[in-house]
């Protein structure tokens, strides 16, 4: 019997999403579920229930019965308690929990002995587990709405332009916090012909924001930012001091400030104080993304727009239910992804895989026990154990290619060699005949110029190089020219000639061949 | 033509050889480097035919083998494709060796060249033919068994003989008794038992040397020759006494040598678990798949005309071009897709990893053929650190050389290779016939990652598709 997927309309007041879009339905329907909406979840955000019906899901009449009838519920909010007393034993439930955060709901749910997968709980580093992750797909909505509440606030373009009547600069953006939603909201504004800066606690974000279009401001103080799971950590008091400063600094060039500095379940950051705010040009936006945790302005008023110092100051806690279709649609891709790990028979029925780390981490109350939180996930602690190996043979590749970039060897090793090659020359000069010492001196000699002149060759050259080596190694036919017929006594040795003759055969195949293969090489390399 | 102007003759040529490898150094200077490398051997050849060594009596004789053997030689250098490069240039290197032994012989049963020498010169001169027909049959049966694996002759999987290093070290203690043995003979004819022992056990190890060596590090074995042959040249130089040899192979000999080296240091092995073959055949891989590191996640396909779509909205692109190019004759669909590209104003550029190919700088050959202009063709280092700012990475045929693995997986067996960071391009596509492992083996975790599409197919064909979609 496959199982009903139901999807109620969300209560929380000013929430637009809705869990499930019609096009994701088709997709679960193929899964082999069945579908339950309630009639009207999808107003808000543009869906209606006959899009719904036609797509192939059921609609229902009144919270009550879809709570009653679904076996799974996927929801957008965590349940209020009012919608917990709906639910019954055994039934599935899928939405965002925060369960560190909300304690009270957290027993409420267990009591009632159901199933709970938090996908705000999901373990973000598994890559595998991207494709679920509603936080970073939620989050990237919100940042792309906060360029798009600032520039309607703002009074200017965002991009540069010359007009006929002059010049237009171009708005300057100040960006806290690059994770997902700071990243989005980089990315948007430079898109939009901004000048975007921002800055991270987290060193290694530089190049992502970099690659978006922005340009990343440094803290002047050294320390390392990462609290583990995606997440920056709180900072010390010497950093924070450093931290303020600069954003005091870009408080007084930037045009518009977004902050969206969160730290897992603590309030966010104070990092815009009202000083700053003070110092900002008449007419300036901040746009703060963490006012629900507070807010990182202090001047912030949750959910609210207001005009502070001639400073507007955006404090929405529903960027994305103002673009609810989007994160709706985003939202269902992401649960979709979930279903389809739970349900890998593709029959509609779910197996809550406890061996599973990404199942593992997202269940948080399986049949009424609470397995929140979950063990220490054993992956992130694998790259931070390979990363010291790795950055030492990362350097060493770089050392190859050209001779002056490989590192002098070592004294003792120098020291060893010279002492070898002494040895060795001693032992040639005090048996070898004069006669072939001269030659020994251009054979050494020889070998130096060679290695002088052969490191400078470029190597796109290299093919070419060999090559011609190859035409020039022929020289070898001297050996066989000088025997085929040596003055003095007329020698009558057909085996001396004979060999002197193939010899002399092989060595022009080469001398020509290479020499022309080289050439028509050489003829093809162009500007 | 007296002793003396033979002599500078000599030095001219030897100055005119310098100044043909150091003109290499830019593709602009490189045209008339080779002219100067033509006329300096001109210079050689005809002050020796003139010079006091050879009575025109030998001149019939020497102007029919030279025909002969230019007629050969020009024919193949017109014919090969430059695909087929590495295995021509195998093949020449094994007509150098073959020829350092038939001088060294010839030289041997001459009674004149070792007339009127004392006791101590007529040691040397004889160490000095039995080291110059050793390393010339080395190079000779080497470059032999290269060309065959380079042109599919022969497979390309090293051949892993038990106790190999033990064959190899009573190879050479044979060689050196025999070695005792040569020089302590009266006559020619005494001699020649030992020489010819030696010549096959010269060859055998030249055959066994190459078997051992797999596909993947071929470049390293070719410039390996390379060297050899030098150095087969100069030490029958020595036995001739005969300096433009000397530094001609002397010249070529560190030529080579120096490109082994850089090959080895771009896969980071040693020279010497090179030569000893069998890679990925011991320990390592086993290791790897043990330890649980094995890629998770997806491969996800694209299609031709997906790539085609990537490619038009790029701004950025870098192409990683492998031996699958050259396998495949890609390298004239690639440059249409290049011209088409920039001309729209695409930056597009190639990144060349030094062991890309079957022998150094093959990928840069490949792609002057199809008239790819060389300075959007980058070196690894040049561009290595550009990927992040690319919009789309085209892997074409490649695999071990953009592993990402050999940075981060330290237990893998290519850890610590130097490879081209295409990860970290905002999307990479790798074009590959199939999820087979390249040559080391090992499983490439790039294939994996969120960013990387996979196009399988044919690279020609997929190329061809690629093509079409992009004019659409």
């Amino acid at each position: 019997m496959p199982l009903k997927i139901g999807v109620p309309r969300e209560i929380f007041s000013g929430e637009k999403r809705v869990a499930t879009v019609p096009e994701v339905v088709e997709k679960l329907i193929k899964l082999g579920f069945t579908v339950a909406v309630e009639s009207g979840a999808g107003d808000l955000a543009n869906f209606s229930d006959e899009v719904y019906r036609a797509a192939g899901a059921e609609i229902i009449q009144g919270t009550a019965k879809l709570w009653a009838d679904s076996d799974i519920v996927f929801k957008v909010r965590g349940p209020t308690t009012d919608e917990v007393g709906l639910m019954h034993e055994g039934q599935t439930l899928v939405s965002f929990i925060w369960p560190a955060q909300n304690p009270d709901l957290m027993k409420q749910l267990a009591a009632k002995k159901v199933t709970v997968l938090a996908i705000d709980s999901l373990p973000r580093m598994l890559s595998r587990a991207q494709k679920m992750d509603a936080l970073t797909s939620q989050a990237g909505v919100a940042g792309y709405r906060a360029v798009i509440e600032a520039a309607n606030a703002f009074g200017r373009f965002f991009n540069g332009q010359i007009t006929a009547a002059g010049k237009v600069p171009p708005a300057k953006i100040f960006i806290a916090g690059a994770g997902v939603a700071g990243l989005a909201a980089i990315g948007t504004a430079a898109g939009l012909g901004a000048i975007v800066r921002a800055n991270d606690t987290r060193a290694e974000v530089a190049d992502q924001v970099v690659s978006l279009g922005g340009e990343f401001v440094k803290v002047d103080y050294e320390e390392e930012g990462s609290g583990g799971g995606g997440y920056a950590k709180v900072m010390s008091e010497g950093f924070q001091q450093a931290q303020r400063e600069m954003y005091a600094k870009q408080a007084r060039e930037v045009d518009i400030i977004i902050t969206t500095a969160l730290i897992p379940g603590k309030p966010a950051p104070r990092l815009i104080t009202a000083e700053m705010v003070k110092s900002m040009k008449p007419g300036s936006v901040i746009v703060d993304m963490a006012a629900e945790q507070g807010g990182n302005c202090e001047l912030t008023e949750p959910g609210q727009v207001v005009v502070k110092h001639g400073v507007t100051i955006v404090g929405y806690t529903d960027l994305v239910s103002r673009l609810a279709k989007q994160s709706s649609t985003l939202y269902a891709s992401n649960l979709f992804r979930l279903s389809e790990e739970l349900c890998k028979t593709k029959d509609g029925i779910i197996n809550v895989n406890m061996e599973d780390d990404a199942i593992r981490g997202l269940t948080i109350i399986k049949n009424g026990e609470v397995t929140w939180p979950p063990p220490a996930p054993k992956l992130p602690a694998a790259p931070a154990a390979a990363k010291p190996a790795a950055a030492p043979a990362a350097a060493k590749g770089k050392g190859h290619g050209h001779g002056q970039a490989s590192a002098p060897a070592s004294a003792t090793r120098t020291t060893v060699m010279f002492g070898i090659a002494a040895l060795a020359f001693w032992f040639i000069g005090a048996n070898a005949p004069a006669a072939f010492l001269s030659h020994f001196t251009v054979f050494i000699l020889a070998c130096f110029v060679g290695y002088m002149v052969v490191w400078n060759v470029t190597p796109a050259l290299h093919t070419p190089l060999m090559s011609v080596t190859n035409a020039i190694s022929s020289i070898i036919a001297i050996g066989a020219l000088v025997q085929i017929a040596p003055p003095g006594e007329v020698r009558l040795d057909d085996w001396i000639r004979g060999l002197a003759v193939v010899g002399i055969v092989l060595t022009s195949i080469n001398m020509f061949g290479g020499f022309a293969v080289t050439q028509r090489m050489l003829a093809m390399f162009r500007k | 033509m007296s002793a003396t102007l033979a002599t500078i003759s000599y030095i001219g040529a030897t100055i005119l050889f310098i100044l043909s490898l150091g003109g290499l150094s830019h593709p602009e200077s490189s045209r008339r480097g080779n002219l100067y490398g033509m006329i300096g051997m001109a210079i050689a050849v005809l002050a020796t035919v003139f010079g006091p060594h050879v009575t025109l009596s030998g001149i019939g004789w020497i102007v029919g083998a030279m025909a002969v053997g230019a007629a050969i030689g020009m024919y193949a250098a017109r014919t090969v494709q430059m695909t087929q490069m590495p295995e021509l240039v195998a093949l020449m290197h094994s007509l150098v060796g073959l020829a350092a032994c038939l001088v060294g012989f010839a030289n041997y049963i001459d009674p004149a060249a070792s007339a009127n020498l004392s006791h101590a010169e007529k040691v040397i001169h004889e160490i000095e033919i039995y080291v110059g027909i050793l390393i010339g049959a080395v190079t000779f049966s080497g470059s032999v068994i290269a060309f065959g694996k380079l042109s599919g002759k022969i497979g390309g999987k090293p051949l892993t003989l038990p106790g190999r290093h033990w064959m190899n070290l009573t190879g050479l203690l044979v060689v050196i008794y025999f070695g005792g043995v040569f020089i302590n003979t009266q006559t020619v004819a005494d001699g020649m038992t030992p020489l010819i022992v030696m010549t096959v056990i010269a060859l055998l190890f030249g055959i066994h040397m190459v078997m051992a060596i797999g596909g993947a590090d071929m470049p390293v074995v070719v410039s390996m020759l390379n060297s050899y042959s030098g150095w087969a040249a100069a030490a029958t130089g020595f036995m001739l006494n005969n300096d433009l040899l000397i530094v001609t192979g002397a010249l070529v000999g560190s030529s080579g040598a120096i490109l082994s080296y850089i090959m080895c240091k771009a896969m980071n092995r040693g020279f010497v678990s090179v030569i000893a073959g069998g890679f990925g055949s011991e320990g390592a891989m086993p290791a790897a798949k043990t330890d649980g590191t094995e890629p998770v996640g997806e491969v996800t396909p694209i299609s031709a005309t997906e790539t085609g779509e990537l490619l038009r909205e790029a701004k950025n692109v870098i192409i990683v071009p492998g031996y699958g190019m050259a396998v495949a004759q890609a390298q004239h669909t690639v440059y249409e897709i290049t011209k088409h590209l920039r001309e729209k104003g695409v930056n597009v550029r190639f990144g060349i990893h030094p062991v890309a190919g079957r022998m150094p700088g093959h990928m840069n050959v490949l792609l002057a053929e199809a008239k790819v202009p060389y300075d959007i063709v980058m070196e690894m280092d040049e561009l290595n650190e550009d990927f992040p700012t690319t919009d789309v990475a085209m892997v074409i045929g490649a695999n071990d050389i953009v592993n990402p693995g050999a940075q981060d997986d330290p237990s893998s067996p290519i850890a610590g290779m130097p490879v081209l960071e295409v990860w970290k391009a905002k999307t990479s596509i790798v074009m590959k016939r199939s999820m087979a492992s390249g040559y080391a083996g090992v499983d490439n975790p790039l294939f994996y990652k969120e960013n990387n599409r996979m196009l399988f197919g044919d690279a020609k064909k997929m190329l061809d598709e690629v093509l079409v979609a992009l004019k659409s």
